[in-house]
């Protein structure tokens, strides 16, 4: 079928993509390959919009982001002093940091490595690591998805991980994707592959941080491959400036008995949509998806959550929690699909959403497709004001209005920030959570009256 | 201290909803006031009313606490003033810990009246020791508050909230509620040990078991939005014998 209306924003794309191919003799082979199918995909579809009927995009309205224009061009200059202050940090991890989508070995502080090799993914590529090759892409860049055609068309550097088999870390590996202060408004695509050998178990923080008081659009893509047997305690923390728009993907590959335990902070950007998929591709993956996200002001938040039961015998918990206020708009789109052979499957889905002002929007839509018969699955969503009952018990007590608001705001999101183990990180996100209630509190209006 | 002045009060929104329809009473400083009376009576809206739970509205007479008027005040501001009420139904509150919300109380108690907050260590010194002479199981207090605690575990919990927050003006309201006899005894042990010439308490309550544990100096039978009778402690023995139906007749009749 001819769509209607030609492709949205594909020539704001094109300059950069043609200097980007120009300039780029010494790449292998197959990265040119890999590069130029996504930007075909991707001038095929151009940015998703509301207008074309795409059930995916229904409720996420990417004219601003359609309408802006961003140079590319990757690195920046960035202090370590500067990533400390921005986002979560231990001296004790081991931290990789790419800069405007460039990986930098100064910033980076690797000192942990048995068993690790963490580094810049453009190295992984030019010196052929692992299998680079066959995962690059793999999971993200091939499909129809306009997001990850683009960032795949993009691919110059980012962060690779490979854990060697049976290789056991301790001590959580952060990688941050910093947008620098100098930045004009720019595009970047940073990547992350993440091999994780069979029997291995890591934690695996990765952070987006923005310094820069302009728009940026950022679409980083992660592809993480969880070989026999693994477990990755996942967390993902996002924290891009009030202005930008932030399309992130993740594509999980899970094989025999890996457990994948991710939960995610997204406060920041204009639009941010976060898009998480995993693949239970052998008999006993099991993945559980938790996330908090906070929203204000005009602010869009997507999340995009979806798991397949490829093989039977596997297990997936998505399980978010929001808070809205003022004029902001948040999507929670949880998708599980149970194939045909994916027998004893059990799957349960729920959203939870407290809402502070009228108008604020959730639309919560957890959804099911289920091929196979012996399958366990549950699904649920709710959108609730604060109760006024409660306010009461708490002012009572003589607990203050705002500080019982506060209080009870505070104690929605309490069980998902207690999600985030490591000491540094959990303080980060609450620190973040209470700066926060303030500002969601100042907006709120519907307070007591519910 | 408490003076209730013809007090009427309705449901907020609520047309031709009133409740309470003059209710006098008198508490002096260090007596219990037994407030008994049958379903539907409003004794429940009473205690609510004088916490000032926004969902009534006083249409007429007023409340004082040591001679000043109180209706104006918000609930934490007469909290602020030592007034304290137990709930019938305490909210579950998840992801807040009774710890965190009892220090934010006197925090907030201690700010009102510009008075230096308790330090951490200070109070959970105090906190601990009131768990145990409460009887609550110190993993429960752990949790979040009321989440998943049984009945009786509730009200325990609010008997722990009273000895923390050493109200001169407790309201029960139909604290023995939904509780067994140890449990029972364990609320009115928490009363009676705090009984002082200082602090008044007011016991809303339904039946008269509980007042085999707390005796009261005065009883006070409510029905229909109005105290009907006051007594001794006698009286609660006779409405335990006898039921309220001679009152509600009584009152039927007047009305």
């Amino acid at each position: 079928m001819m769509l209607a209306t030609p492709p949205v924003a594909v020539e704001k794309f094109s300059g950069a993509y043609e200097s980007l191919v120009a300039g780029s003799s010494d790449v292998p082979e197959w990265l040119k390959a890999v590069r130029q199918q996504g930007w075909v995909t991707f001038s095929e579809l151009g940015l998703p919009t509301k207008r074309r009927g795409n059930e995916l995009w229904k409720y996420t309205n990417l004219q601003p982001l359609a309408a802006a224009d961003f140079a590319y061009s990757i690195g920046g200059s960035v202090t370590v002093d500067q990533i400390k202050a921005a986002g979560p940090w231990d001296d004790v991890w081991n931290t990789v940091v790419v800069v405007d989508g460039k990986f930098s070995a100064e910033l980076s502080n690797l000192h942990d490595t048995a068993g690790l090799d963490a580094g810049s993914l453009a190295e992984a590529i030019s010196t052929g690591k692992g299998d680079i090759e066959s995962q690059l892409a793999s999971l993200a860049g091939r499909e129809e998805y306009a997001f990850t055609a683009l960032s795949t068309a993009f691919i110059e550097d980012g962060a690779y991980l490979a854990i060697a088999d049976g290789t056991e870390l301790e001590q959580p590996i952060q990688v941050v994707f910093v947008t620098s202060s100098d930045a004009e408004s720019r595009a970047s695509y940073p990547r992350l592959v993440v091999d994780a050998g069979a029997n291995t178990s890591i934690v695996l923080i990765e952070t987006y941080l923005n310094l820069s008081g302009t728009a940026q659009f950022a679409a980083p893509v992660s592809e993480l491959f969880a070989g026999d047997k693994s477990t990755i305690r996942h967390y993902r923390v996002q924290m891009e400036n009030e202005t930008s728009f932030h399309l992130s993907t993740a594509r999980v590959r899970q094989m025999g008995d890996t457990n994948f335990i991710s939960t995610t902070f997204s406060v920041g950007a204009s639009i941010a949509r976060n898009d998480v998929h995993t693949l239970l591709d052998a008999p006993g993956a099991s993945c559980t998806l938790h996330g908090l996200y906070m929203t204000s002001g005009s602010q869009q938040q997507d999340q995009e959550i979806s798991t397949t039961h490829a093989k039977p015998g596997c297990t997936s918990n998505q399980f978010y929690k929001g808070i809205l206020s003022g004029k902001s708009h948040a999507v929670f789109s949880g998708k599980v699909v149970v194939m045909r052979d994916a027998q004893k499957s059990d799957a349960t889905q729920k959203d939870l959403n407290l809402l502070l002002s009228r108008g604020a929007e959730i639309d919560a839509k957890p959804s099911l497709e289920i091929y196979a018969d012996d399958v366990t699955a549950a699904h649920g969503a709710t959108a609730g004001h604060v109760d006024k009952d409660t306010l009461f018990y708490l002012q009572s007590r003589g607990v203050d209005e705002e500080a019982a608001k506060a209080i009870l705001v505070r104690g929605f999101a309490e069980e998902m920030l207690n999600e985030f183990e490591p000491k540094a990180l959990n303080d980060f996100v609450e620190r973040i959570t209470d700066e926060r209630i303030p500002v969601l509190l100042q907006q709120s209006d519907t307070i007591g009256t519910a | 201290m408490l003076e209730i002045n013809n007090l009427h009060a309705s449901v907020v929104d609520i047309e031709n909803s009133e409740i309470l329809k003059g209710i006098n009473l008198k508490v002096g400083r260090g007596e219990v006031h037994a407030i008994m009376g049958p379903n539907g009576s409003g004794k429940s809206t009473l205690a609510n009313v004088l916490m000032g739970r926004p969902d009534y509205l006083v249409t007429d007479g007023d409340v004082t606490l040591e001679g000043e008027s109180i209706l104006e005040l918000r609930p934490d501001q007469r909290a602020h003033l030592g007034m304290f009420l137990a709930f019938q139904y305490p909210a579950e509150i998840p992801g807040v810990r009774p710890w965190q919300f009892l220090k934010a109380a006197l925090d907030s108690k201690a700010e009102s009246r510009g008075e230096d907050k308790m330090s951490v260590r200070n109070f959970s010194k105090l906190f601990d020791e009131k768990v145990e002479a409460v009887g609550i199981n110190p993993n429960l207090v752990k949790r979040s508050l009321n989440e998943g605690f049984s009945g009786g575990e509730k009200k325990r919990n609010e008997m722990l909230q009273l000895e923390v927050l050493q109200p001169a003006l407790a309201i029960l309201d139909e604290t023995d509620s939904g509780l067994d006899v140890d449990a029972l005894r364990i609320v009115a042990e928490g009363v009676n040990s705090m009984r002082s010439p200082e602090r008044s308490f007011i016991v809303v309550t339904h039946y008269q078991r509980l007042l085999n544990y707390i005796t009261p100096d005065v009883v006070h039978i409510l029905v229909k939005g109005k105290i009907v009778k006051t007594g001794g402690p006698e009286l609660a023995l006779e409405v335990e014998k006898d039921g309220y139906q001679e009152y509600l007749e009584a009152a039927g009749a007047n009305a």
